[in-house]
């Protein structure tokens, strides 16, 4: 026994030190380059590129396929498969491919993989998700067909005009052009998206016929190749295809592990069964930062939450009555105490992911000030009751409920916060514009432009626009900027554009997303990018050596 | 017996056809927006809507609908969630999951609680006895919403004795843990039931008759006590299955095991009627036979009770 316990005290500070010794050597090891990492996804709903636009099935394919633009720090984007992506007028576009890229299955990639692939998006009747991606192009509405008794009435609707979009041509096998139906300058920014992937031959049974199967096992030209087939609620496990051109990864897979909630894979984390989980839930973030210490980061990610105005109602017409309540909003201290530091404060109309972001563009009306809040709450004759309603399928009622409990104390009002079960039921009733009062919103950029949020969110005819927002000298800028020479130009049209939104404030910014992301001690160098999907590029297990 | 067997497999037909009729009318009273519930927050496309409310028949009248899904169901085919899987791959892949799981809590449950039931019954008043009903209160009180994650913080986590989460290929100790979580409360009820009806069978006049023959205490407990403590005990495993399978919803979800539990709360969540409806239908089944088997083991037990 007592030899027992003298080996122990000796053992323990031998080991102790053995321990820290390893730890230093650990940054200088060399990383194991064949080994695999274990990724968190929720189960994909889809692995084609025009049909897959959740989180989980755009990181699988992100590391099947290769764009043909990445972006830079600054969220410009660079070549990638492209060898360049040029326009003189920003209607007709040229893409070069870069020669020597090729399938999984061993066949070239050529400009027909791009064509073929993106008219299969577009075609209406082939119902794939990301197909309004595609509807800038020339010729997209020719893909489209209205059915004559609506979607619900017993006929099926008839088969499109055409079923190749008259914009897209082959100048030869490296080269084809695209052609807008408008000028658009940052189209070579939306050519990141994960739509704009290429598919190869071996993807259609007949021209124009996706193969059924080819999802439960895609061939992409990307860094990473398929092992196997996908095994649904399990993994996706995919191996480096050492014959791809570009950068190399510098691990030799990845398992992209199916779990059904994030807090499992949290578990999985913390005992070392997972490598990334690239959003720790909100519920693990409070005891995250000691459970993981430095193996828990942080990252910019493109959300913005913000709370809508049903600008048409006429107690919100007067943009001072919005801007009182902003001013009555504690950011800051919502996000300490309710988020715990997991998201960043909004000050500004478009998130900092975007080139042309600056920050605090609202100014005086975010910023906190209940004294000035209730003046001019006062003198504008705000409601005496107001009302904010929220979907309770999502983590929202907490911070709604503040959000009322500050209105009610700082400009002496009456609030209630209203759950509606579902966010299609909110939606439903803000579009047939219900009196629902305020309203909760979320959205998540498709491309990292300004104009993905100034357009869908505020423009008149905007997709998400549901608070009925218009502005004529708003819209125009918009459409100035997308049509502006130059990128630089176009985002000062929609800096301008923004300074409008700051002067009548038809939502209150309160949010900025993050990537909350953790990993295991096997592995270094875990970077989440702004489409909050791990970087493939960049992730090292660290060797046992 | 034959013939009793038969008329219950009868019924069972029609239990079947009612459930699916009346799990389907839920399922399309409470729907409101299938599309949007499964592009999430993402704005849906008026073009992408059109084209999958014709494909799915969304839209059109409940008993329009009804009969497409009959219409399949008649000739084996459950249908298609909305995102293109086969239904009945997932019901291929998640059920032997989940009757895997619940097979496992049973026998915990079953083996441990009867057990020690047995042992606290016949030392009434003992350490043993009051341990266990101090314990199993506790484990009674506690929700499995919150005793799952306790478990796996506990013995996956912080001591490692277990995996901390089983995945959708378990091996049978990566199932052990879930299977104690789900049954814990099957366990607990069992053993006070057990604990119950041997103290009162000990006093009961046939167990003073077996003892003044001079039976063997190994024997009057081993197969008098027992046998008759043992009905309710029974009985109380094929109601609670019904138990077992709510609480599956909660396990399956915190040891990431992608069985039937977890795909009915999805189909819930993406208001996939489909999906539920044929989840659903078989699990009525499998509630209708495994209480048939409960029915024909009383007169195993007992007997006195005789089925003609």
């Amino acid at each position: 026994m007592q030899v027992r316990r003298l080996t122990a005290f000796v053992a323990l500070p031998l080991v102790a030190t053995l321990g820290l010794a390893a730890c230093n050597s650990d940054s200088a090891s060399q990383a194991d380059p064949n080994a695999v990492v274990s990724v968190q996804i929720a189960e994909p709903q889809h692995l084609v590129p025009t049909n897959s636009n959740d989180a989980s099935g755009t990181q699988v394919l992100g590391a099947l396929f290769s764009p043909l633009v990445t972006f830079d720090d600054q969220s410009k984007p660079v070549e990638s498969a492209a060898a360049s992506v040029s326009s003189k007028d920003n209607k007709t576009w040229t893409v070069k491919l870069k020669d020597g890229y090729t399938f999984h299955n061993g066949e070239k990639v050529t400009s027909d993989s791009y064509i073929s692939a993106w008219n299969y998006g577009a075609y209406m009747p082939n119902g794939q998700g990301n197909s309004y991606f595609f509807s800038r192009i020339a010729g997209f509405a020719d893909l489209q067909s209205t059915d004559p008794d609506g979607p619900e009435g017993p006929k099926p609707a008839p088969a499109p005009k055409a079923t190749a979009m008259t914009g897209l041509k082959k100048a030869d096998d490296l080269t084809f052009t695209i052609t807008l139906s408008e000028p658009f300058t940052e189209f070579k920014t939306v050519l990141g998206y994960s739509a704009f992937y290429p598919l190869p031959k071996a993807a259609f049974s007949a021209p124009g016929v996706l193969d059924k199967d080819f999802e439960q096992a895609p061939i992409g030209q990307g860094p990473f190749k398929m092992v196997g087939r996908w095994i649904h609620d399990a993994k996706v496990e995919v191996e480096r295809y050492d014959a791809f051109p570009g950068r190399k990864p510098k691990v030799g897979g990845v398992e992209f592990r199916i779990y059904l909630q994030p807090s499992a894979a949290y578990a999985d984390v913390l005992s070392g069964n997972l490598d990334v989980i690239p959003q720790i839930p909100t519920e693990d973030l409070a005891t995250a930062p000691d459970d993981l210490g430095e193996r828990f980061q942080r990252s910019a990610a493109s959300q913005l939450q913000m709370l809508a105005f049903p600008t048409y109602e006429p107690q919100f017409k007067n943009p001072d009555v919005r801007k009182a309540i902003s001013m009555a909003i504690d950011r800051d201290e919502m996000i300490r105490s309710i988020f715990k530091g997991s998201q960043e404060p909004a000050r500004s109309f478009v998130s900092p992911v975007v080139a042309g972001y600056r920050e605090n563009t609202c100014g005086q009306a975010c910023e906190f000030n209940p004294t000035k809040a209730k003046q001019l709450y006062r003198s504008a004759d705000g409601p005496s009751k107001i009302r904010i309603s929220y979907n309770s399928d999502g983590p929202h009622k907490d911070w709604v409920d503040a959000t009322c409990n500050e209105l009610k104390a700082n400009l002496g009002v009456q609030c209630d916060a209203v759950p509606e079960p579902k966010f299609a039921d909110l939606l439903t009733k803000a579009q047939a514009k219900t009196d629902i009062g305020m309203f909760r919103m979320g959205w998540i950029m498709d491309y990292p432009s300004m104009e993905n949020y100034l357009g869908p969110l505020y423009s008149t005819s905007g997709s998400s626009n549901y608070y009925g927002y218009s502005n004529q000298q708003f819209d125009t800028l918009v459409q100035q900027g997308a049509a502006a020479p130059t990128m630089d130009d176009s985002i000062k049209k929609y800096q301008q554009a923004e300074d409008i939104l700051v002067k009548d404030m038809p939502v209150i910014p309160l949010r900025f997303g993050q990537n909350n992301y953790g990993y295991s001690e096997r592995v270094r160098d875990v970077a989440v990018d702004l489409y909050s999907r791990v970087d493939l590029n960049t992730i090292e297990v660290i060797g046992n050596s | 017996m034959v013939r009793y067997v038969i008329r219950r497999l009868l019924q069972m037909i029609l239990t079947f056809f009612g459930a699916t009729f009346l799990v389907y009318a839920l399922m399309f009273g409470n729907q409101s927006d299938p599309i949007q519930a499964l592009a999430g927050e993402r704005p849906v496309s008026d073009a992408l809507r059109a084209t999958l409310t014709e494909h799915y028949h969304l839209g059109r009248p409940f008993l329009v609908q009804y009969g497409y899904y009959m219409r399949g169901l008649l000739t084996g085919d459950f249908g298609e969630t909305l995102s293109g899987r086969r239904i009945s791959d997932i019901m291929a892949q998640s059920w032997p999951l989940t009757i895997e799981l619940a097979l496992l809590a049973m026998v915990f449950a079953a083996v441990f609680g009867t057990a020690a039931g047995v042992y606290a019954g016949l030392r009434r008043g003992g350490v043993f006895d009051t341990t266990t009903l101090a314990v199993t209160l506790l484990v009674i009180a506690l929700p499995i919403i919150v005793l799952a994650p306790m478990a796996q913080l506990l013995f996956g986590v912080k001591l490692g004795w277990f995996p901390t989460t089983a995945g959708a290929r378990p091996t049978l100790y990566g199932l052990i843990l879930p299977a104690m979580v789900l049954g814990a409360a099957s366990l607990a009820t069992m053993l006070r039931l057990t604990r119950a009806s041997v103290a009162e069978n000990l006093r009961a006049d046939y167990v003073r008759t077996a003892r003044a023959k001079g039976l063997a205490r190994r024997r009057v407990v081993g197969i008098h006590v027992l046998r008759n403590s043992l009905i309710p005990v029974i009985t109380l495993i094929g109601v609670d299955l019904g138990t077992l399978m709510a609480g599956a919803i909660v396990t399956e979800g915190v040891f990431n095991i992608p069985g039937v539990g977890s795909k009915l709360l999805l189909g819930i969540q993406t208001e996939d009627g489909p999906l539920v409806v044929g989840l659903v239908s078989v699990l009525v089944v499998v509630f209708l036979v495994v209480n048939l088997i409960v029915d024909l083991l009383y007169a195993v037990l007992d007997p006195r009770i005789r089925y003609v």
